[in-house]
C-alpha cells in the first residue's frame, strides 16, 4: 500500500523511542512526500528501567538523555515540528481525563490534520499507551468532520479481537531512517537493537518484515471503546 | 554511579538525618512484565517528592543492601540498593540495578524538590 498524501499529520504517543518502532518510516514518508508532521511526545521517559549495569544514567539524569536521543530521532527522520508535551511517564492515566482531551483538542485544533496516528485503546499494553489513546479517540469523537484515525496495536489478543492490520504501508524506501530513528533511542533500544541485527544476519524474515512495512487499524467509531465520555 | 561501600554510603545518609528532606522511592517490574508472561502478577510502588524527616538511617547488609530510615512515627526502607552517587546538585541517588541492567529500586534524597 502506498503513503497517501495528507494536508497535515499529527503523531501522539507518550514515550520518546514509541515513534521509532512502530511509525517512524510512515512519518519520514509523509515528510518526503511534503506532508507536514508533528509529533507530540507526552513524556520524556523519566521512568525507563534500562538503566545499565554499570549504570550510564541515574533515575535522575535519564529525563536528559532521551530528551536528546528523541531530538536525534526526530533528526533522523527529518521531523522539525517536535512538541514535548511535560508531563510525567508512568502518570498519565491518573491526569484528569478532560484535562487529557483538552490537550489533544487544543493540538488538532491548532494543526487541523487530515490524519492522526496514535496507539489503538485497549490494545496498546503499557497504561500510558492506554490512556494517551483514549484521550486522542475522545478529542476525535467530539469533533464534527473527524481527520482519519490510525491505531497502533500489538497486545497479545490483537489479531483474534481486531483481526488483521487494515492499513499496511510499504516504507522499504525508508528502511535506513526507520534505522537511524531507533538508533538515535540508543538507551532504551541498544539490546533490542542487537538483538535484530543477529537476526537479519540470519535471513530472519519476521524482522525483515518489521523493517519493510508499517501496520495501523482505522479506528473503528462503530465499535468506540466507550458509548460516550 | 558507583558502586555501594556500607561506610561511605554511611556517611552520606548520617549528612541529612534530622532534616526535612525531599523523598523519591520507587520500585517496579516494567509496564510490559505481564505482556510478555501472562501469568505474572505486576506490582510496583512509586513516591516523588514526599517530605520526611529521618531521625536515623541506615544501610545493613552485603550488596544489595536495604537502606532504612527511621522516622519519628514510622519507617522507609528499600531493598536491593547497589550504587549511590551524591551528584552535582547534592542529592543522595541510591538505586538498585539486577544484573541486567534495569533498574529494580531507586531510593533518593534531597533538601530541594526533584524536578516534576
Amino acid at each position: 500500500m502506498t503513503i497517501p498524501h495528507e494536508r497535515h499529520v499529527l503523531v501522539v504517543f507518550p514515550h520518546p523511542d514509541d515513534e521509532a518502532f512502530g511509525v517512524s518510516g510512515t512519518i519520514t514518508t509523509h515528510i518526503q512526500q511534503g506532508t507536514p508532521v508533528t509529533y507530540a511526545c507526552l513524556t520524556l521517559g523519566e521512568m525507563g528501567r534500562n538503566l545499565g549495569n554499570p549504570p550510564f544514567a541515574t533515575r535522575e539524569s535519564l529525563p536528559v538523555v532521551r530528551k536528546k536521543e528523541l531530538q536525534a530521532s526526530a533528526d533522523a527522520m527529518g521531523l522539525t515540528d517536535l512538541r514535548m508535551m511535560g508531563l510525567r511517564d508512568k502518570t498519565i492515566e491518573f491526569e484528569d481525563d478532560e484535562k487529557m482531551v483538552k490537550m489533544m483538542t487544543d493540538l488538532i485544533e491548532e494543526l487541523n490534520p487530515s490524519k492522526i496516528i496514535t496507539f489503538y485503546p485497549d490494545f496498546a499494553v503499557h497504561p500510558d499507551h492506554e490512556a494517551t489513546a483514549r484521550a486522542v479517540v475522545r478529542a476525535v469523537r467530539r469533533m464534527k468532520d473527524r481527520p482519519t484515525l490510525h491505531g497502533v496495536a500489538f497486545a497479545n489478543n490483537t489479531a483474534e479481537m481486531l483481526g488483521q492490520p487494515d492499513v499496511v504501508f510499504d516504507i522499504r524506501e525508508v528502511r535506513e531512517q526507520k534505522m537511524n530513528s531507533m538508533k538515535a533511542h540508543i538507551s532504551q533500544t541498544a539490546w533490542m537493537l542487537e538483538e535484530m541485527e543477529h537476526k537479519l544476519q540470519q535471513g530472519d524474515t519476521a524482522t525483515e518484515n518489521w523493517l519493510t512495512k508499517e501496520r495501523f487499524y482505522h479506528y473503528r467509531w462503530h465499535e468506540d471503546f466507550e458509548k460516550s465520555f | 554511579m558507583e558502586l555501594v561501600e556500607v561506610k561511605k554510603l554511611q556517611v552520606q545518609l548520617d549528612a541529612f538525618a534530622g532534616k526535612d528532606v525531599y523523598l523519591h522511592l520507587e520500585t517496579t517490574n516494567g509496564s510490559y512484565a505481564s505482556h510478555f508472561n501472562e501469568s505474572f502478577f505486576n506490582a510496583g510502588a512509586f513516591i516523588r517528592n514526599v517530605v520526611i524527616n529521618y531521625e536515623l538511617g541506615k544501610v545493613v547488609g552485603d550488596s544489595p543492601h536495604r537502606v532504612g530510615l527511621k522516622l519519628p512515627h514510622g519507617w522507609v526502607y528499600a531493598q536491593g540498593i547497589t550504587h549511590y552517587e551524591l551528584d552535582e546538585e547534592g542529592r543522595l541517588l541510591l538505586a538498585g540495578h539486577a544484573g541486567d541492567g534495569k533498574l529494580a529500586v531507586a531510593l533518593e534524597i534531597s533538601e530541594t524538590p526533584f524536578s516534576y
